[in-house]
């Protein structure tokens, strides 16, 4: 049986009909019109992904892979867009449309008061209409389209609040840094197209055997392996989509968002794109160890190196942006031993229980009424007891605590890597070892200083109660002071918090067996058998529970013990230790707070510098050289003729006459050359 | 059967100028209006030419042919590819937004303007349809006369200067040109453009004609380092030059090329076109880093029209290599589609970019960008529309500004990874300068009170940029219509660069 192509299209048209009803017609539509045709379109697509999911499982269906139209067609090159439905984009498809479902719901209470409330909607059903066309697409062109667009709707969503210096230059920046990966990713497609012939990916992969041996001429003597020019190609793409070391510069700024497209793009769903489109490469990757091994070392870097940086923040949504690089890092160092499936089975769990955090943060910031530091929270639990729960079992499952989502997700990654041989692995060890006890150090910090211990706010009651505007004390509020005492937020808030809750404590224990160590993602994923580490980990596996169980006795969860004693200690019993730590421990506090001054560096080089750069060719190259050394001449000239001209003419009819006059010369002396032959035998004088 | 189409596509809108021009000043209601009805109908005519025109056929077809001036053997010849038709037909929808974008924005002798406009759209419509040499070049001179008055009349402070800036430098290019086809004349007998394709030229021959003729062609593009009239006559000119300069006029430098350079000297090209591919880089890379730093509006995006042109040629001459290097015919196909439809969309998406500065002038006047900042929050559609082409500007998939650069950067790769590499750069450069400009123009919060006054877009400049965005999005997100009616032309292009004179 196949897959019904209305079925899949309505999937793919149904987010983008509310898009643009919302976006266009949102003025007569109103906001409750607009947030509703938004919402069904993204559920129908939810239902649908569902559907189509049980089909493929259940159903009996096949892989479905044809194309809908034809984008061009030159000589024997065919771009089309098209749709490949297997399991693994099944398993996309539901994710994002849940994510995004839930996400929808979410902001109709927390965008509550916002002019822009139409807009929001019109671009978050864009964004899930994008992602869509990225993960169904059978072929690179249409994987570009998606991957720029999810990049564009980013881009809109990061200035949402475009009257915010900082919000239109994390904005900006994204959009160039994620540039800087897509133009790896284009040489990377150029480069399939010029060794296979095809944009088609099912063609493609049954060509990529024939990619061994090749190479491709870099200068003259300097070949390189072909698969390892594409996979590095490719991956530089995904380095700048996931954030991964050197162009992660860009996602914590991305935080200066509306915080529940911090949990849709920025955490769940655009930012794993790099790793599914990894996954979905298999067949290429597994030809290349080099390229692998490039992915690992900087899978591992990111996953420590930033997760370290979260440790010293104070902004709640940007201790969970740093988890968030420090969790595709570990997806990633997943990609680069061949665990593939353990890289798109932690993508999963961690969209869950990462959309869930974002958005418990988001319930936080509300209940503040917009004051993102933890300096000024502390004690919110009986204020808000949904939001606390649900947030600290989305922290377990990021910490990966046995019987969490998380841990059978990171567990298997950890050990994966324990296995692999591959040059790095050793580096990548320590680095995802040591990431899990940084893990627990920033996530137990952030819930200590958010929910537990004193309060560090005041609540200035005699604020007039006659109004109930949250935002009254937007921009010129004083840190800590409160016009109302936080409360739970409302239920479209909470109810997508027990939504994500749910998954995130139990979707590992259920589906760890088959999802990692059987075949089910089959032929969608490939992996030589040599490289198969999963499978060699698999044969260890005796159940989820035994696995849970195990993983009690494990390094990484008495890291996280580890961590959380230090946290309990420090946030609840001495509160005044945490000072003391920071100016032992001044250098590294000061290396962690600069960022490694990696985005200084970049500032200064890459946009001073740019406009530099551009500054003196203009400058030097056309104003100088061209048009004050090679047309000097004619240039003085223009201006004694101007002058002339000036002199002579007593109306705008000049232009008529000084045109004409050039043209008879011009027509006359053609005449008259031609009719000598002088000019051909003089310019070439045969 | 009526077979005198592609004079009808000529001489309507330069005929239809006389009674526009006869309306007066003091009518300007009437020439308005007459000069509408004349672009509508040119319109008409160029959709009639689409349906006539037989795409799979191959060829020059519809053509008219009749004696000139007997002597010389000069005939009035006419015939269209698919390249020609597309565009033609691109002339002609720019031809209407521009009628209608000027309509109360040009209130000194508007009569002149729209005559001036139509004659404009004749004369550029003559040279895509012209297959006699001397014909070609009398409509190449004929259309800086329009575009010299539009400029001088209209322009700005500094039009003087601009005016004859842009006319000396084009002049002199097109000196070379008229030498190179005197030349062939002399040896060939006739102006007949499919004769001097096929004529014989040692290498010494083709090497002479090919740079008078890249001379003359280059600077119309314009490409390093022949571009700097550009910016300048950009700035001076009103909005509607600006359109039509940047849409229209400099697609007819790199139409020269393809049927001058390529059918004439296909071997000094092949030999040069390291030459041409390393300027077309030069155009991408260094030209980006100059339009990032530019403070006036206009002159940034004329010098991103001179980046997106390199593409243009860049993707010529790729098929150049690839053909002559390689024999791969199927990749230098790709990279000459790719220059056809960068063409073409540059068209939309330059005419588009130009018509929103117009747009901003017509509110502040002013085009520095630190005079603005925060527009959104007045103009919310217009932002719609800004950063819709800004995106396309920078090539986002989905508008017609990706599909040409993606064919040129493939084709590129497979002939030289750093060619691609260098190529590809834009993706980064195109999108710092067009969204940096956009972050100053348009986001923000108001800092400057008279943009506090700006009104929202009116249901005329709505019309305007409404057919400019579904045109770019049409191509976008569909360009095979496009890329079949060009095909045949492309692949029998491409097989002429095969073919060795020597």
């Amino acid at each position: 049986m196949e897959l019904s192509t209305s079925v899949l299209l309505t999937i793919a048209l149904a987010p983008l009909l509310g898009c643009l009803l919302a976006g266009f017609l949102g003025r007569f539509l109103g906001r409750a019109g607009s947030h509703s045709v938004t919402i069904l379109g993204v559920a129908i697509s939810c239902a649908l992904s569902f559907y189509v999911l049980y089909q493929l499982m259940l159903g009996g269906a096949t892989t479905y892979n044809q194309n809908i139209y034809t984008w061009f067609q030159i000589g024997p090159l065919n771009a089309s867009v098209g749709f490949l439905v297997d399991r693994l984009t099944a398993m996309m498809l539901v994710v994002v449309s849940f994510v995004s479902l839930l996400v929808h719901l979410y902001t109709v209470g927390y965008m509550h008061d916002d002019p822009g409330y139409e807009r929001f909607f019109s671009y978050i059903s864009l964004f899930t209409f994008s992602m869509f066309m990225l993960v169904m697409s059978n072929n690179f062109v249409q994987l570009f389209f998606g991957w720029e667009a999810v990049g564009l709707v980013s881009y809109l969503l990061i200035g949402f609040w475009y009257k915010k210096p900082s919000a239109i230059f994390a904005n900006l920046k994204a959009f160039l840094v994620n540039r800087v990966g897509d133009f790896g990713f284009l040489l990377g497609i150029a480069a399939v197209l010029y060794f296979l012939h095809t944009l088609d990916y099912a063609t493609a992969f049954d060509a990529a055997p024939g990619l061994v041996g090749k190479t491709l001429q870099i200068t003259a003597g300097t070949h390189w392996d072909a698969a390892t020019v594409i996979c590095i190609c490719l991956f530089i793409g995904a380095m700048g989509k996931s954030a991964q070391v050197p162009l992660h510069v860009w996602l914590p700024d991305s935080m200066e968002g509306p915080t529940p497209i911090s949990a849709l793009i920025h955490a769940a769903t655009m930012v794993t794109a790099g790793i599914f489109m990894v996954a979905r490469m298999s067949p290429l990757f597994e030809l290349s160890q080099s390229a692998l091994s490039f992915v690992l070392v900087i899978g591992a870097t990111t996953a420590l190196f930033t997760g370290m940086i979260g440790i010293v923040q104070n902004d709640i949504k940007r201790v969970i942006a740093y988890s968030t690089l420090s969790q595709l890092g570990y997806m990633t160092v997943a990609l680069g031993v061949s665990a593939y499936s353990g890289a798109v089975y932690h993508l999963m769990t961690h969209a869950f229980f990462k959309a869930l955090l974002f958005l418990g943060a988001g319930s936080v910031i509300i209940a503040m009424h917009h004051e993102q530091d933890m300096r000024y929270m502390g004690g919110l639990r009986k204020y808000m007891p949904i939001t606390w729960i649900t947030m600290w079992i989305g922290s377990l499952a990021l910490c990966g605590v046995p019987f969490f989502s998380g841990f059978y997700s990171k567990d298997a990654i950890i050990e994966a890597v324990g296995l692999s041989h591959r040059w790095g692995a050793h580096y990548a060890y320590f680095c995802v070892m040591a990431g899990a006890l940084v893990t627990g150090l920033y996530t137990f910090r952030q819930m200590y200083l958010t929910f537990h211990g004193e309060e560090r706010f005041t609540v200035r009651e005699n604020h007039g109660h006659g109004h109930h505007d949250d935002h009254d004390d937007h921009g010129h509020h004083q840190p800590g002071v409160l016009a109302h005492a936080p409360k739970e937020s409302p239920w479209v808030v909470t109810v997508p918090l027990v939504l994500l809750a749910i998954p995130s404590l139990l979707i590992g224990f259920f589906t760890v067996g088959p999802m990692l160590f059987g075949d089910w993602f089959g032929k969608a994923i490939h992996v030589n058998e040599a490289n198969n580490v999963l499978a060699e980990l698999g044969q260890e596996f005796h159940g989820s529970l035994a696995m849970a169980l195990k993983g009690f006795t494990q390094l990484p969860f008495l890291l996280v013990l580890a961590a959380f004693a230090i946290n309990t200690y420090i946030y609840l019993f001495n509160p005044a230790m945490a000072g003391k730590i920071k100016s032992a421990l001044k250098p590294l506090w000061t290396v962690l707070d600069r960022k490694y001054w990696v985005d200084d560096v970049y500032f200064a080089v890459f946009a001073r510098g740019g406009v530099m750069l551009g500054r003196g060719f203009w400058k030097m190259g056309d104003t100088a050289v061209i048009d004050g050394a090679m047309v000097n001449g004619s240039v003085s000239m223009i201006h004694r003729i101007a002058a002339t001209l000036r002199r002579l003419q007593s109306g705008y009819l000049y232009h008529y006459a000084f045109a004409m006059i050039l043209g008879l010369i011009l027509l006359l002396g053609g005449y008259w050359l031609m009719g000598s032959g002088f000019v051909g035998s003089t310019l070439v004088g045969q | 059967m009526f077979n005198h189409l592609l004079s009808l596509l000529i001489w309507l809108p330069v005929a239809g100028a006389i009674p526009v021009l006869l309306a007066g000043s003091a009518r300007p209601n009437t020439a308005r209006w007459l000069a509408l009805i004349v672009a509508v109908l040119t319109l008409a005519a160029s959709l009639l030419l689409l349906v006539q025109y037989h795409p799979d056929a191959g060829g020059m077809q519809l053509s008219e042919s009749y004696l000139w001036i007997a002597s010389w053997g000069v005939h009035y010849s006419l015939a269209v590819d698919g390249i020609s038709v597309a565009l033609i037909v691109m002339t002609t929808f720019v031809g209407i937004l521009v009628i209608v974008g000027a309509w109360e924005v040009i209130q000194d002798r508007p009569h002149q303007y729209m005559a001036a406009m139509l004659m404009l759209e004749g004369l550029l419509i003559g040279v895509f349809c012209a297959t006699d040499a001397l014909l070609f070049y009398a409509l190449f001179e004929a259309i800086l006369i329009p575009m010299f008055i539009l400029i001088g009349i209209w322009g700005g402070p500094r039009r003087v200067y601009a005016t004859l800036k842009f006319f000396i430098y084009t002049f002199f290019g097109s000196v070379f040109m008229l030498i190179a086809l005197l030349y062939l004349y002399q040896k060939a007998g006739t102006f007949d453009m499919a004769t001097l394709a096929a004529l014989p030229l040692t290498m010494k021959e083709q090497t002479w004609i090919f740079f008078a003729f890249l001379i003359a062609f280059a600077i119309k593009v314009p490409m390093v380092p022949v571009h700097t009239w550009l910016p300048d006559a950009h700035v001076e000119a009103p909005t509607g030059g600006s359109v039509v300069l940047a849409a229209v006029m400099l697609k007819v430098g790199t139409y020269g090329m393809l049927r001058f350079i390529l059918p004439i000297t296909p071997d000094a090209g092949a030999h040069f076109a390291w030459l041409v591919i390393g300027l077309s880089l030069v155009a991408v890379v260094y030209i980006g880093y100059v339009a990032l730093v530019q403070e006036d509006m206009k002159k940034l995006v004329a010098y991103s029209s001179v980046a997106h042109m390199g593409f243009v040629t860049l993707g010529i001459f790729i098929a150049f290599m690839l053909v002559r290097e390689q024999g791969n015919t199927d990749m230098a196909q790709l990279g000459m589609q790719g220059a056809m439809v960068q063409m073409i969309s540059h068209g939309f998406v330059s005419g588009a970019m130009f018509t929103c500065i117009g747009v901003l002038y017509d509110r502040l006047h002013s085009r520095q960008i630190k005079d603005y900042g925060g527009v959104i929050n007045v103009m919310p559609w217009f932002g719609f529309f800004y950063v819709l082409f800004a995106m396309a500007n920078s090539g986002l998939p989905g508008t017609s500004g990706f599909v040409g650069e993606f064919m040129v950067i493939m084709a590129s790769f497979s002939a030289n990874p750093w060619i691609a590499l260098f190529a590809a750069f834009t993706l980064i450069i195109g999108a710092a300068y067009t969204l940096w400009l956009v972050k100053r123009v348009l986001w923000g919060d108001i800092t400057n009170p008279h943009v506090a006054d700006m009104k929202e877009i009116n249901g005329r400049e709505t019309f305007v940029l409404v057919a400019f965005a579904a045109a770019v999005l049409a191509l976008g997100i569909w360009p095979q219509p496009l890329v079949h009616l060009m095909n045949t032309s492309v692949s029998q292009l491409v097989q002429q660069l095969a073919i060795h004179k020597i």
